[in-house]
């Protein structure tokens, strides 16, 4: 076991079970947030209704806190074997027909920008202005009125829109790369996994861009 | 028949004395290159220039120079065996170039392939991971009959096609993490693949990816650089079944052993 996890081979099953973790998250996290759309009682009850129950809130971030701990473990570890690996460096790299997709050779860049920006963005979100609002009665925070008020800062939308493009690069590669890492490529699978990858990469990142974008552009403050 | 234009080529070439000295690139001019020419061909024939001349020839492995071997292969302008897809070099020609071309040549260069001179790296990492497990154990004697044992065609060819792998390295080369994975994945996979290979397949899948990790070779991290440059064309699901083989070995029941206290 602790033979396995120290390998290279088990180390990736760990990359690929955890960033398939916060796969689904980004995903419903996605999906839920959607609701800025629609309006501000939507949105704030849905909040609401999240951190109501307390079991499955803090359930869900201990396994993605684990899960970001343990995948950033690996891709430190990994990475400092990958640098020792390769000593010396071409003049000239692989290209034309031999070369490999750009996504897959920058994956700790990108890993350690996404992880700057969930920092950023728990601090700016979970831990930022405290609002509240009455709705049917019930008070509750007013998550809509901070989201409106940061989604209008220009060099906030900037950045969050830089770091969701990095974040559909290494979700294009990742989302299929993940399949090789758990040994469940077959020949016949190739092609179609990274064009799925590519179509849940898209879907992530569209619906997260919609949001800051259509506050920005059409949302009054 | 009208005559076949010769090339006038450019090549930057990485000379290094040994393991232990730095290298360095040297400019030389390839003159009056046949197009039907392999690469190792018009190599000898600078070698010979320089040999006339007095200095030393560029070093770089080579054997059977039909593509079988593995012996051959060194980077072209950044692509392992040059740019022409399932060749090895000693198969590439000189038609694949155009006149007045420039052509970078260095060595594989990974950490647990130290360049032992110029164009030519010490590979026995491969045959230390060969060592480890890349084997069946059969009694010797008289061969089977061919066809005594039942293997599915889908499992034969699949085998086949692993067992193609020649232990160039170029996958190593080609990998920005030097990783062995392709070409572990091969040798597991072909064995796995065959009721031959069933006895030690949890010790083999165990045993190699653990000297593939200790001669210090990267992890893989699914680029495919090395799928794009094997001569061969190994494919990736070899590695899908590397981690498969490694993750139900890992898992597996260990079959209690006896005579060690017998022995
Ligand atoms: C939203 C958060 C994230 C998601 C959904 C995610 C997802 C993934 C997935 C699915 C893979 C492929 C795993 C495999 O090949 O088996 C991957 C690889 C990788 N991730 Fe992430 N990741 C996230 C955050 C991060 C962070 C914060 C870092 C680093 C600080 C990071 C660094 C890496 C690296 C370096 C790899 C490539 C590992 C390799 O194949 O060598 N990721 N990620
Ligand atoms: S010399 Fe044998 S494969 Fe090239």
């Amino acid at each position: 076991m602790l033979e396995f996890l120290k390998s290279t081979v088990g180390r990736k099953y760990l990359m690929g079970l955890t960033g398939l973790v916060w796969m689904g998250f980004v995903l419903t996290h996605m999906a839920g947030n959607m609701l800025i759309l629609v309006s501000a009682k939507a949105y704030n009850q849905y909040g609401h209704a999240i951190v109501s129950n307390k079991i499955l809130l803090y359930g869900a971030e201990a396994v993605l806190l684990l899960a970001l701990i343990t995948h950033v473990y690996c891709a430190i570890t990994l990475t400092l074997k990958n640098r020792r690996g390769r000593d010396s460096r071409y003049a000239v790299t692989p290209n034309g027909e031999k070369a490999p997709s750009r996504a897959s050779q920058f994956m700790g860049i990108q890993g350690s920008l996404i992880l700057a920006f969930i920092i950023l963005h728990l601090i700016t979100f979970k831990y930022g202005n405290y609002y509240e609002t009455t709705v049917d009665g019930v008070v509750m925070r007013d998550l809509h009125r901070v989201i409106i008020e940061v989604f209008h800062i220009p060099v906030y939308v900037i950045w969050y829109v830089v770091c969701l493009i990095l974040l559909l690069f290494h979700l294009s590669h990742g989302a299929h790369s993940v399949f090789q890492s758990f040994g469940i490529l077959e020949r016949k699978m190739q092609k179609g996994l990274k064009k799925i990858a590519w179509v849940y990469a898209v879907i992530v990142v569209a619906g997260f861009l919609s949001q800051p974008l259509y506050v920005f552009l059409i949302h009054k403050k | 028949m009208e005559a076949k234009k010769t090339l006038n080529l450019t090549l930057k070439v990485w000379r290094q004395k040994n393991a232990q000295t730095e290298g360095a690139f040297e400019t030389y001019e390839a003159k009056d290159v046949s197009p039907d020419a392999s690469f190792l061909e018009m190599l000898d024939s600078v070698n010979e220039i320089l040999i006339k001349k007095g200095e030393l020839p560029i070093v770089f492995d080579h054997d059977c120079r039909e593509g079988i071997c593995g012996s051959c292969g060194f980077m072209i302008n950044g692509n392992a065996h040059g740019p022409q897809k399932s060749t090895t070099v000693c198969q590439l020609h000189m038609r694949q170039f155009e006149d007045g071309q420039e052509l970078v040549l260095e060595p594989w260069r990974a950490s647990a392939f130290p360049v032992i001179k110029d164009l030519m790296c010490d590979r026995s990492a491969f045959d230390r991971i060969i060592k480890a497990g890349g084997y069946i154990s059969v009694n010797t004697g008289g061969a089977r009959d061919a066809n005594s044992i039942p293997i599915s065609k889908v499992n034969a060819d699949e085998a086949f096609l692993s067992a193609t792998c020649i232990a160039c390295g170029a996958c190593v080369a080609s990998c920005k993490n030097a990783s062995a994975a392709l070409f572990t994945g091969a040798k597991i996979s072909h064995l796995a693949l065959l009721p031959q290979g069933q006895v030690e397949k949890d010790e083999r899948a165990l045993n190699m990816v653990s000297q593939m990790d200790a001669e210090g070779f990267g992890a893989c991290t699914t680029t495919g650089a090395c799928s794009a440059a094997c001569p061969k064309e190994i494919s990736l699901t070899n590695i899908a079944k590397m981690n498969r083989e490694y993750l139900r070995a890992s898992f597996a029941q260990k079959e209690e052993v006896a005579g060690g206290d017998l022995a």
